[in-house]
């Protein structure tokens, strides 16, 4: 028999008091072993969709199923089916890494003697076998971080729901992160949706990217196809001597129209037709007798789509969201 | 709820109460004080205030016997606040959002936490019992009566527990348990606690004394030291403490519902 590992989400709204819509009429689609990248900024309604998916909150109208189960009629089948790693770590700073194993194993059905082999194996994959009689006290924010997603995949979810999980990490810990979830899609065929407010964290790990904005999804697609669609490629070059910058700028004119570089002191084109035109590109600036330094092609970045998208900057487009208790519960598990 | 749910009940309440005491053995703070402070306190108003054993009416030569009823009461008001302060932590934490995730039951989640309450009501009610004999006091009615002083220690113990709970589940921070001690003080201090009801002159001290729960649950323990068999008193003591457990699980399983929102 096979299993569903797909989510399937139509229409969905989900309304706080005083008529706030975090989530405003959601359509998307995931496929069995496919990583979904869920983009946007802070409050854009990237958690209340997560909470809404994995059964935390039920919808206000519209219809989900996760793994084949409707969130609001088939909870526990749901919750049996998926992983969950929030975006606030959820562990009892009192309990070593390897109680929170067993206690998490016990109130998932495991059996007593699986739980414990079966716990020391995931310490061990995501790297805290040293640390499994630590208190989670002890813990780094990247410590604590692999427990909970070890946490979520005790029970073997067939889709893991990742809610920012890299979001406060150093580059090393994020790193690792990605690998350990593209393995886990490719290896073991789970089927991954995760929030990020990182465009580089969608655009290397996300198969298929959906940008949220205020309660919608103003763009989805494969993160190439999405960069495709709304921007094209720039060319920025130095020339050698900071006098001939006229004289390039004048032979890139034809190809594009000059933007804001992203160096001072270089020129930047935006190709009209695409990376095809740089070898006339080179030879324009050969017959100008422009020599030059440091040439560079830069390819759309999904920050690119979502200014188009929105006519806002991804960086920086926070909106108002209600207020989450993000500091308190840091503080709680400090 | 399905068959297999509900054999695996005992599993989750046993594996959620371990957890609680574990909580707590490893939060020395959580250990000591609540079971030093009331010690102290009973040591510093045995020695200051003896005098009002000459008291006309008072209703036994000895303040420490008088006395001994109230560790027992703030041991009980420390282990709620405790108590509701971790589920509290649980709530802002994100923790009971992790264990809502699993196939844990509602009410193995409260057995759970109240596992640890009850596990504080033990050990403090014991270690207060046995510093009370060991510094003098007796019990009117024997061994037996101590058996039953523990019981009923126990079962006020549990009661506050139950309240602490309710608290923790209905607000969900630790600041809102904590505002609620000064209360619970008062309401130890408005009652018989210290002084007999009939010796008390204040008219309202005494009104409120008289409508205060927490009178009678001293009283019943306080009977079983001082004054012999007293079947009234007990009722009364075990009474309230039970209705009091009844009407607080009542409140915190319909807060927990709120509170774990799961479809």
């Amino acid at each position: 028999m096979t299993e569903e590992r797909g989510i399937d989400v139509q229409g969905l709204v989900r309304e706080f008091k005083g008529g706030v819509r975090a989530v405003d009429g959601i359509d998307l689609r995931v496929a069995a072993g496919e990583i979904y990248g869920f983009l946007g900024p802070n409050g854009a309604g990237k958690s209340t969709t997560v909470k809404v998916l994995t059964t935390l909150l039920p919808p206000t109208t519209g219809r989900a199923t996760v793994a084949g189960y409707d969130v609001a009629k088939q909870g526990a089948k749901v919750r049996a089916a998926i992983g969950v790693a929030l975006q606030d770590v959820a562990l009892d700073p009192m309990l070593t890494g390897s109680e929170h194993m067993r206690l998490q194993g016990g109130l998932q059905g495991i059996p007593r003697a699986e739980r414990g082999r079966r716990g020391d194996e995931l310490l061990e994959r995501v790297g805290l076998s040293d640390a499994a009689d630590r208190k989670a006290s002890t813990y780094s924010g990247g410590m604590k971080r692999r427990l909970d997603l070890a946490l979520a995949l005790l029970h073997k979810p067939r889709i893991l729901f990742l809610d920012e999980p890299t979001t406060g990490l150093d580059v090393q810990s994020r790193t690792a992160l990605w690998e350990e979830v593209a393995r886990l899609a490719r290896e073991e065929g789970t089927t991954v949706f995760l929030t990020t407010q990182y465009l580089e964290e969608a655009d290397v790990l996300a198969n298929r990217v959906g940008i949220i904005d205020r309660g919608t999804i103003v763009a989805e697609g494969t993160p190439a196809a999405l960069k495709a669609q709304v921007a094209k490629p720039t060319v920025e070059l130095v020339p050698r001597d900071g006098g001939e910058c006229a004289a390039a700028s004048a032979a890139l004119a034809p190809f594009g129209e000059a933007v804001a570089p992203r160096t001072a002191g270089s020129i930047a084109v935006r190709l009209d037709s695409g990376a095809d035109q740089l070898a006339d590109i080179v030879r324009a600036l050969d017959q100008a007798n422009v020599a030059v330094m440091n040439l560079a092609l830069h390819e759309p970045t999904l920050d690119d789509v979502f200014l188009a998208k929105t006519g806002r900057s991804l960086e920086g487009a926070a909106q108002e969201a209600p207020p989450e208790p993000a500091a308190e519960r840091e503080r709680a598990l400090a | 709820m399905t068959a297999l749910a509900h054999s695996a009940l005992p599993s989750q309440v046993g594996l959620l109460a371990g957890r609680a005491i574990r909580r707590i053995l490893r939060q020395p703070a959580q250990l000591v004080f609540p079971i030093l402070f009331p010690l102290i306190l009973l040591a510093v108003n045995t020695s200051g205030l003896d005098a009002a054993t000459q008291l006309p009416g008072f209703p036994t030569a000895s303040y420490l016997d008088f006395a001994l009823a109230i560790p027992f009461m703030q041991g009980a008001l420390f282990a709620a606040l405790n108590g509701g302060q971790d589920l509290a932590r649980d709530i802002q934490g994100g923790f009971l959002d992790r264990l809502a995730m699993t196939p844990m039951s509602g009410a193995a989640l409260l057995a759970g936490q109240l596992g640890g309450a009850l596990f504080m009501g033990v050990i403090s009610a014991v270690l207060y019992l046995a510093v009370g004999v060991a510094f003098g006091a007796g019990i009117a009615t024997g061994v037996a009566g101590a058996l039953v002083l523990l019981a009923l220690a126990i079962v006020i113990s549990f009661a506050f527990a139950c309240f602490g709970t309710f608290v923790a589940l209905r607000a969900g921070t630790g600041e809102a348990v904590q505002g609620f001690f000064p209360l619970f003080f008062v309401l130890l201090f408005l009652s018989s606690a210290f002084f007999p009801r009939d010796l008390i002159e204040q008219d309202w001290f005494a009104i409120v004394a008289t409508y205060n729960p927490v009178s009678y649950m001293v009283e019943g323990i306080r009977s079983l030291v001082i004054a012999g068999w007293d079947g009234q008193a007990l009722a009364q003591a075990f009474g309230i403490s039970a209705i009091a457990i009844v009407a607080f699980l009542a409140l915190s399983a319909r807060a927990l519902r709120t509170r774990l929102v799961r479809t």
